[in-house]
């Protein structure tokens, strides 16, 4: 279990419908890639994030796979269009099962 | 016409001014609202030894640079910070107390504190450092461990309560009980150490804005520490870039903490009077 994951995230409060907005999002995450050894020669396990998806409204944005050579604390940022007011809804899936959620709201004005 | 084009190219090299310096007239506002003094007129016990300004570190770093500590989003310094706000809240040691016990919502009780220290402490009767300060209260009010000194956990904590007075003007004091700590400082600060016989002024006194390898050197002002290093990926406090800088003259260093680093940190910050706090800062 990775410990002191907590995501954020940063959406414009609002938009003009049909607005391209830029979204950023971090997880800070150790992503562990699996290949490192410990002090006493040992493998440390991986434990990453191993997916990302970001939908609105229910239909998906964006949808990533990400892979051991992810370096910690991912962070991505992407343009969306904001075809009326909702809510971004944010995924992150961990190895270990975990799944972590955030969302955000955004008015059209 | 092979020596014309060498010509040529001499001349565009002699007509572009020394590269490197990001666009001289950036301001850095922080989150669109934080305005931050990079430049500042020089405190008066320099005597003109930097010229009639200081120039924090920002200015001497590259635009992407610059710009990932203009959105707190985008400074990976601010991770720590948040970090250190759970530490804040957390009961630790034998008195059951958090540092919220005591100073409650960190936004008011530590707004200034920051751009004070490192100062004299009447009661203990020497020069303390933030991170003295941080552990002197872990060890007697929380009956906590101190917490080792710039290691993540306090260097954390040292951010969190830098970010609450950023923007404010650097102001430690260097005269009264203070003063002998400042003058030891001084003193380093133009000793030469090490093999390549180096002293801090050579570097940053007599060569900033020249290249120190394939790095610029800046004037050394710590208004930015502690700072997220690119190099390591973590928050650096000012006692380990001092052992940075003693190591790489190839001599023997002290320790952080140690008390030629605390009457060092009382100098240097007192060269960046006027400067804004800017901690977490951002720099290669």
């Amino acid at each position: 279990m990775a410990e002191g994951v907590t995501p954020r995230v940063k959406v414009p409060k609002k938009a003009a419908a049909g607005d391209v907005v830029t979204i950023k999002t971090l997880i800070s995450h150790p992503m562990e890639s699996g290949q490192r050894k410990d002090d006493d020669g040992n493998l440390i396990p991986r434990s990453i994030i191993n997916r990302f998806t970001c939908d609105f409204n229910g239909q998906n944005v964006i949808d990533v796979t990400m892979e051991p050579a992810m370096s910690t604390n991912p962070y991505f940022e992407f343009d969306a269009i904001v075809p009326e007011a909702g809510e971004f809804k944010f995924t992150w899936y961990d190895d270990d099962g975990s799944v972590y959620e955030e969302t955000k709201s955004i008015a059209i004005g | 016409m092979k020596f014309k084009a060498m010509t040529a190219i001499a001349v565009l090299l002699a007509a572009t001014p020394l590269a490197g310096f990001a666009d001289e007239a950036a301001e850095l506002v922080i989150n669109e609202e934080i305005q931050i003094m990079t430049k500042a007129p020089a405190p008066a016990h320099l005597e003109g030894a930097l010229g009639d300004e200081v120039l924090s570190g920002w200015r001497f770093r590259s635009d992407e640079t610059q710009a990932l500590q203009m959105d707190d989003f985008d400074n990976p310094g601010m991770i720590f910070v948040d970090q250190a706000i759970e530490a804040w809240n957390t009961v630790e040691g034998s008195e059951g107390k958090s540092c919220a016990s005591c100073h409650d919502d960190v936004e008011t009780s530590m707004k200034g504190v920051r751009a004070t220290y490192p100062k004299w402490n009447d009661g203990a009767e020497e020069v303390r450092t933030l991170a003295m300060q941080i552990n002197d209260c872990r060890e007697n009010q929380m009956g906590a461990e101190p917490w080792k000194y710039d290691k993540t956990d306090i260097i954390s904590m040292e951010s969190l309560i830098s970010v609450q007075s950023r923007g404010m003007p650097v102001n430690v004091a260097i005269d009264g009980p203070a003063q002998s700590t400042w003058e030891q400082g001084k003193e380093m600060y133009y000793t030469r150490y090490g093999q390549l016989e180096l002293s801090c002024a050579n570097c940053h006194e007599n060569n900033y804005g020249n290249m120190i390898r394939a790095d610029h050197l800046s004037q050394g002002q710590i208004n930015g520490f502690p700072v997220y290093r690119l190099k390591n990926t973590k928050l650096n406090g000012s006692h380990s870039r001092f052992k940075g800088c003693i190591r790489d003259t190839r001599a023997e260093t002290y320790s952080p903490g140690s008390a030629e680093f605390i009457a060092l940190e009382l100098y240097v910050a007192s060269r960046g009077n006027g400067l804004s706090v800017e901690a977490p800062s951002v720099r290669n």
